[in-house]
């Protein structure tokens, strides 16, 4: 039942083989068990998931439901969900029940799906390893003396150890596709505007983008069938005609052109990622796919604009965490600026506030121009790239991550090292493209390997359609850790 | 370019950010080290590229002037640190 796509849950669900309750049981007794060794959930609620449930199956008896009633889902603890504890990672919100939902949850409210609690992340999803976490780093559970990635490694973790039948992710700068890459499952950022901002915590807005974590390609496309879609509540939601990401899954690849970034191969890139990477290339040309050697030119400089850009929006969007409304306050204070400024400073993590100075600096007077204005220009070559690109191949492939799951505290004091771990992802963001991974293999110490797959705007269901037919064609993505 | 401790102290209190000088030493080496990665951007020739603030071509959509959210004062201050007859209490800013 653990292995089960949501294509057959679906089916065992509707034809009342399983009921919802039971099947969310199951993964309720398998957090139970599980979670202490990783720490994949902050919050699990057995009472509100189960409420869902005993819902959900009235709705299949009554048969009212929707391929989704029932599933039980995990929820990234950034998204706003109505009287769930929603952290987004932080001591600043260790308190903040949420009076509202955000649309994604919303969306899988109506659909039906059950709750199964929110999962843990980086801090305001400022990390790409879990260690920012307030709530204690998330372990990988190919191996829990390694990090999952992040920033969205709760969700990795709990798709990986089979604690929900998928889950929800957000992807600013990599951080569904690192851990998703880091945990041997598949990820997909959809194009900037698909899936609504609305009610997911902000940290960079012109780049944060939620999008679904599961076992399949096939997985992720249902899931985006639920998350995507028009919402006037987001002032940057794209109004375009509903689609079904699942429509071309069943297409052969024959004459598909994949580009390869050179500088995607180069110097940086262990070796083992690099040898995992070409046998799933080698895999697409005996699919049908071809081949053809492209140049991104400007991709080496998206970590440095990234983390102007990033920080810059970061620290404006983080200014609303004063302890006035809502929040962490500090207990003591002289004042109203000193209650700012110790709440803040006692709320806030060391990498969040790290964050929020260079955010703040390189907005400031005299620095503007230098910094910020000089980093959205380069933000504009950096996308003009892929356009180029585009016009040589139907989709980019290349590593998602320069290594496999590294050790828990091996990048800990070195902000610059880890920053490096989104080399191969920050430019996707900044270009507002989607982005996925999808298992490929296994590196050094048996440590899973992503492929990243990069399309065109609004291109995820041929995306989706290349990374099924690589999944029909090899098993990578249905191995699962020992131990779970 | 070389960020001074002052520097840092500085934009910590325009952060609204309360550091000891220990964390203001620690966050001034770190941000050094940040600060040389993005230095790369220098070398860069970005004469008549415009600034690309946002990934879709899109203009600001506009709506009606109506009122669209109810006052949901109570659910709302539920969560909050201190209330008070349905104010919102900070310290006093004026005696």
């Amino acid at each position: 039942m653990i292995n089960a796509s949501l294509k057959q849950l679906s089916a065992q669900l509707a034809a009342k083989k399983i009921s919802s309750v039971e099947l969310t049981q199951l993964y309720l007794d398998r957090i139970a068990a599980l979670n202490p060794g990783l720490n994949a959930y902050i919050t699990v609620n057995p009472e509100m998931s189960l409420a869902q449930a005993r819902e959900a199956d009235q709705r299949i008896a009554k048969s009212g439901a929707s391929p989704f009633t029932g599933i039980p889902l995990a929820q990234k603890d950034i998204f706003c969900a109505k009287g769930w504890l929603t952290t987004c990672g932080s001591r600043m919100l260790h308190n903040f029940i949420s009076p509202y939902d955000a649309h994604v949850i919303a969306q899988f409210n109506n659909a039906g799906a059950v709750n199964l609690g929110k999962t843990n992340m980086d801090e305001f999803a400022m990390g790409s390893s879990n260690e920012t976490s307030h709530y204690g780093p998330v372990k990988n559970p190919w191996d829990k003396t390694r990090v999952p990635g992040g920033s969205s490694g709760g969700t990795a973790a709990a798709v990986a150890a089979r604690l929900c039948a998928a889950a929800t992710g957000t992807d600013t700068g990599g951080s569904i596709r690192q851990p998703a890459a880091l945990c041997g499952i598949s990820g997909l950022k959809p194009t900037y505007g698909v899936c609504s901002r609305y009610g997911m915590i902000a940290f960079a807005s012109s780049l944060d983008q939620a999008g679904p974590m599961a076992k399949s390609a096939e997985d992720l496309a249902l899931m985006l069938n639920v998350m995507a879609g028009f919402d006037e509540r987001d002032s940057t939601s794209l109004q375009r005609e509903k689609e079904d990401y699942a429509r071309d899954l069943a297409k052969p690849l024959n004459g598909l052109r994949i580009g390869l970034p050179e500088e995607f191969f180069a110097e940086g890139l262990s070796g083992d990622v690099g040898q995992a990477v070409q046998a799933a290339i080698a895999e697409y040309k005996k699919l049908g796919a071809t081949v053809v050697d492209i140049s991104l030119p400007n991709s080496k400089l998206s970590v440095p604009v990234y983390y102007v850009l990033a920080p810059a929006e970061a620290s404006s969007n983080l200014s609303r965490f004063d302890g006035v409304r809502y929040g962490y306050r500090a207990p003591e204070y002289s004042d109203l600026a000193d209650m700012y400024e110790k709440s803040r400073a006692q709320g806030f993590g060391a990498e969040v506030k790290r964050r929020i100075l260079i955010g703040t600096y390189v907005l400031s007077h005299g620095y503007y121009d230098a910094y910020y204005i000089k980093a959205q220009k380069i933000r504009r070559l950096i996308a003009q790239d892929f356009t180029d690109a585009f016009k040589q191949c139907d989709i980019i492939m290349g590593p998602t991550a320069p290594s496999t799951a590294f050790k828990l505290g091996e990048k800990g004091d070195d902000p610059v090292q880890m920053y490096l771990s989104d080399i191969y992802t920050i430019a996707v963001n900044l270009a507002g493209l989607p982005g996925m991974s999808i298992p490929c293999g296994f590196g050094a110490n048996a440590m899973p390997v992503g492929l990243q797959i990069i399309g065109n705007y609004f291109d995820e269901a041929r995306m989706l359609n290349a990374a099924h037919q690589y999944q029909l064609a090899t098993d990578w993505h249905s191995r699962a850790p020992q131990g779970i | 370019m070389s960020l001074s401790i002052d520097d840092v102290k500085k934009v910590a209190q325009l952060a609204r950010l309360a550091v000891t000088e220990q964390e203001a030493q620690t966050a001034h080496a770190q941000l050094s080290g940040i600060f040389g990665l993005i230095e790369e951007m220098r070398a860069v020739d970005t004469s008549g590229i415009e600034p690309m603030s946002h990934a879709q071509d899109v203009v600001q959509r506009l709506r009606e002037d109506k009122v669209t959210e109810g006052n949901q004062r109570e659910m709302f201050q539920q969560i909050a640190p201190q209330v008070e007859s349905g104010l919102y209490l900070v310290p006093k800013v004026i005696e």
